[in-house]
């Protein structure tokens, strides 16, 4: 099975190398928007939390008003049903005229589209607001996962590793601000420690925080992994997590099937702490009531794990115009500052403040009433992440030492 | 003549997509599957399945929880009806079927694990004050247990009461009251005059229903995702996983996963006939031989009771599912919520109003375009003498036995062939798909165990074979067909993966909408949901049950 999937890996970075040819858009903006005008955007997003799904209603009411451009929320349960049904179109033969055009991607499903040559673009450069893109210090801007976006994504949000705890169970001088502190605070704590599967992208996420503090030389990570460098690089980490789950909730034998089902335990004081990958989440769930108003997040002192979610429009989509102008507006501060806000769904920008108008700076100014909301400096160094080989190698692993 | 037409018709509009879906299904599990580069055949899918980790423990927890979910399922439902046989108030606990019948199985999950977990409210109510517990207890393992306890309890909560239904809708083909004061007047104590001289006159009639919570169990996904063991799942839930990964070439051993599916719930339909015939002749002897044993009447009031009780934990479940509507927080160790709101109700309220409409009128619309198929064919069936089995008509069954997701993504591409995906009459069609098994097999077997001498009289009286079928076939099966409806309107209801799939993520329905805010995880938000899921399908059980009370008050024997 590893063997295996390590082959696909290694034919899906073969793939990487040729990517399939792309129609790179030549028009200008003034043709697109026109031809935009009128069009119904089929926007397919994970819906799965209410208020990111009251934000995305919101940019559209905004598109149909200043652009003419209808927005339809597809609901997605899990972004590959997006990229199946574009799968599904292409085995029937439609390669024009699809269903899907825009999608909320996220790295491997963003890899997998791109590797089978069902994106369209490049594109991003093309959009107006693409020249208030922060693309120095927010590098995951232009590459995710180690892989270059080139311009078939269009940055939406950021996200950064956090850790959610109660800060009236928990006091925050007890907390672990370590990967081995993390090992020593669970013995002191049985059972009230665990991560999402790691089937699920966060829960892989946190072995891969893990491995970032634990691994040898972090650098190996932002190249491919293979059969000479895997073991080596990885062995201190399985030595850490054997330690580890014994002492994990339901003594490491199962896990939350997401990272939500895990602010659920958390919720209901099953466990203790709980990773995220939204740095507001302590704010946003105080907010809907999903979390105690003493909840908060705390990152790991050398830093932790940060990447950008991408809006990308697949090649066969029948609505390209209308989905560049959503893409487009996505991107202008006044959204971005909407996004930001806890009201709404926290989500930090994509933007560099210094690039925008000093008048809509201020849009982004801290709200007063902002419970459990970071500040920059409290977030401290994003770390880039790694290789994606790096997480298939890592999960299917895990499977193979844990999983029977 | 039109008659004539009707299993083909049934097998046009219902076969093409499922032979396509099946296809799409098996030759991927060879490794072909062009889409993604797959274009010549090969077993490697087959090993790929095989070397995955914990397969082995995946095959098992399939069987033993989707066998023993079936013959407990069985046990619990002819414990119960056998125990009112002679205790008639327990017949008033007829009235906790429907909300257990019409509630989504992905909400039964949710509501039956807050229930029993060690943060639920099983627990809640006796801490801290009995438990001395002010936080969940560590160690206490409910639920997702390694043996799929948990699951099974799950599973039965939604199947025992479909089987109960089952029983007393076919009962109205079988002369209860008379067998059993006969049986009685034989000395026979009331509940073991039920078991040997009711049951076995029914059984015919519900082993399709059988076979259909056979096909279910060991197929479930939405239950399993929930309740059973994760690590490894069920062997539905890993096909599901790897179905819905990013990386394109799990495909492959996730059709492999599926096809093998399919291949256990044939094998386990063929075990259940094959020792259905030991079991007939054990059973015959019993009856054969008299007696009037204690040991029946006890154990059957002990089943009886037991199954009381599991229907009470599922109605607990559908009431916490209906209290988190409604609570502002609800935390460890509160039995009831630290403070109520309304305000998840009237910003959800706001939109609710045409999704309900919407699954209404794609459920009433399958529903009726299911039931009259499923009539003409069994009508066609009785007229021209057809054995029952020896029509292409099992063909249909076929949907209930492959995990939806191996199956619909053909179905996709057929839609998209024709140019119809994403429209309602595609989703109509999709849903019917699923519908229409579940129609036909609660609706086959009373058709057929009609009393053949009505209609003969009828005919005899110079009645035609229409005038036949409409006034006297008709309103003697009306409990049975309206029962049917209601069982495919809550099918249709509950459908998750057909409709985003048909409806290419653009038709929002009840359950669609549920299942993508359930990754969202807010508990409150479910209820919610839970609440309406469960709520329309009622209506229509509650129409099929009282109506017939309603429409036969003056022919009580009909009702």
């Amino acid at each position: 099975m590893v063997r295996l999937t390590s082959a696909f890996a290694a034919i899906g970075l073969m793939l990487t190398a040729l990517y399939p040819t792309a129609a790179k858009e030549t028009r200008s903006w003034a043709e697109i928007s026109a031809a935009a005008r009128g069009q119904t955007v089929f926007f397919n997003a994970w819906a799965g939390d209410p208020q990111t799904n009251a934000f995305l209603g919101w940019v559209g009411d905004l598109a149909s008003k200043r652009y003419g451009v209808r927005v339809e929320h597809a609901k997605l349960n899990d972004t590959a049903e997006a990229v199946t049904r574009v799968v599904a179109e292409k085995a029937a033969g439609r390669n024009s005229g699809g269903s899907v055009d825009l999608i909320w991607i996220n790295g491997p499903n963003f890899l997998t589209m791109r590797n089978q040559g069902l994106l369209f673009g490049p594109f991003a450069e093309k959009l107006p607001n693409w020249h208030y893109v922060d693309t120095e210090k927010k590098p995951s801007n232009l590459v995710d996962f180690t892989v270059p976006v080139e311009g078939f994504g269009v940055p939406w949000r950021m996200a950064q590793v956090v850790f959610l705890y109660d800060e009236a169970r928990t006091p925050p001088p007890t907390l672990p601000r370590s990967v081995p502190a993390l090992l020593e605070w669970a013995k002191a704590n049985p059972g009230r420690l665990t991560h999402p599967t790691v089937r699920d992208f966060l829960g892989a996420t946190f072995l891969k925080q893990a491995l970032y503090e634990l691994t040898p030389d972090d650098e190996v990570l932002q190249s491919p992994a293979h059969d000479a460098n895997f073991a080596e690089a990885t062995a201190p980490l399985w030595a850490w997590y054997d330690a580890l789950r014994p002492h994990l909730w339901r003594e490491g034998r199962e896990f939350p099937a997401t990272g939500t089902a895990q602010i659920q335990l958390l919720n209901d004081g099953e466990i203790s702490l709980a990773i995220s990958f939204n740095p507001a989440d302590a704010a946003v769930s105080i907010k809907k009531g999903t979390l105690p108003e003493s909840s908060r997040v705390y990152v790991l002192d050398k830093g932790t794990i940060g990447n950008t979610s991408f809006v990308a429009i697949p090649y066969n989509a029948a609505n390209k115009e209308g989905a560049m102008v959503v893409a487009n507006l996505l991107l202008e501060p006044e959204v971005q500052a909407q996004a930001q806000d806890p009201k709404w769904i926290g989500s930090f920008m994509v933007l560099d403040l210094e690039k925008l108008p000093p008048d809509q700076r201020r849009l982004f100014d801290r709200p007063a009433d902002a419970v459990g909301l970071p500040t920059n400096a409290e977030l401290g160094t994003s770390l880039p992440e790694p290789h994606p080989s790096w997480m298939t190698r890592i999960v299917d692993e895990w499977e193979r030492r844990y999983s029977n | 003549m039109l008659l004539r037409l009707a299993p083909a018709l049934t097998l046009i509009v219902l076969g093409a997509p499922i032979v396509l879906g099946l296809a799409w299904t098996v030759l991927p599990a060879f490794g072909y599957f062009p889409a993604i580069g797959g274009t010549g055949l090969t077993l490697e899918p087959w090993r790929v399945l095989f070397a995955s980790p914990g397969f082995e423990r995946a095959l098992l927890l399939t069987l033993t929880t989707g066998i023993g979910t079936t013959v407990l399922a069985l046990l619990a439902a002819v414990g119960f009806c056998a125990m009112t046989a002679h205790r008639p108030s327990v017949l008033r606990l007829r009235s906790a079927l429907p909300p257990l019948l019409a509630s989504p199985p992905s909400a039964m999950a949710l509501g039956f694990a807050f229930v029993i977990m060690p943060s639920g409210w099983l627990v809640r109510l006796v801490s801290p004050w009995a438990t001395g517990f002010d936080r969940p207890p560590i160690g206490l393992v409910t639920v997702q247990d390694p043996l799929g306890l948990s699951l099974i309890g799950g599973l039965l909560v939604k199947e025992v009461p479909y089987l109960v239904l089952m029983i007393f809708a076919a009962s109205a083909q079988v002369p209860v009251g008379h067998t059993l004061a006969a049986a009685r007047a034989l000395g026979q104590r009331p509940a073991t005059a039920w078991l040997k001289a009711v049951f076995p006159q029914i059984y015919p009639q519900i082993r399709l229903p059988v076979f259909a919570v056979l096909a279910f169990s060991l197929s479930v996904v939405d239950m399993a995702l929930i309740l059973a063991p994760g690590n490894p799942p069920p062997l539905a839930v890993l096909a599901t996983r790897w179905f819905s990964n990013y990386d394109l070439s799990l495909y492959y051993p996730a059709a492999a996963a599926a096809s093998l599916q399919l291949v256990l719930v044939v094998l386990g339909l063929l075990a259940w006939l094959a020792i259905e015939r030991p079991i007939a002749v054990l059973g015959c002897r019993w009856i054969e031989r008299g007696g009037r044993s204690q040991v029946t009447q006890g154990l059957t009031d002990a089943i009886g009771v037991t199954t009381v009780v599991l229907g009470g934990l599922g109605v607990i479940a559908l009431a916490g599912m209906a209290i988190w509507s409604v609570a502002a927080a609800w935390r460890f160790p509160h039995a009831l919520p630290d403070g109520w709101q309304l305000s998840l109700w009237r910003t959800h309220g706001d939109q609710i109003g045409t999704v309900v409409g919407t699954t209404a009128a794609i459920g009433l619309t399958a529903v009726t375009i299911a039931a009259i198929l499923t009539l003409a064919c069994l009508e066609n069936e009785q007229r021209r003498s057809l054995r029952p089995g020896t029509t292409a008509l099992w063909l249909l069954y076929l949907p209930l036995l492959v995990p939806q997701i191996a199956f619909l993504f053909g179905v996709q591409v057929v839609l998209i062939r024709l140019g119809l995906d994403g429209t309602t009459s595609a989703v109509v069609w999709v849903n019917l798909i699923f519908v229409l098994p579940y129609v036909f097999l609660s609706l086959a077997d009373p058709f057929r165990a009609l009393d053949p001498r009505y209609a003969a009289s009828a005919a005899a009286l110079g009645a035609s074979r229409w005038r036949v079928f409409f006034a006297v076939k008709l309103p003697l099966l009306t409990r049975p067909i309206l029962v049917a409806c209601a069982v495919g309107f809550a099918v249709s209801v509950g459908q998750y993966l057909p409709t985003l799939f048909a409806g290419a993520g653009r038709i929002a329905t009840l359950t669609t909408e549920a299942v993508t805010l359930s990754s969202g995880g807010d508990r409150r938000i479910l209820g919610i949901y839970a609440v309406l899921q469960t709520g329309v399908p009622l209506l229509a059980y509650a129409a099929a049950l009282w109506l017939p009370l309603m429409v036969f008050r003056r022919f009580r024997g009909l009702a």
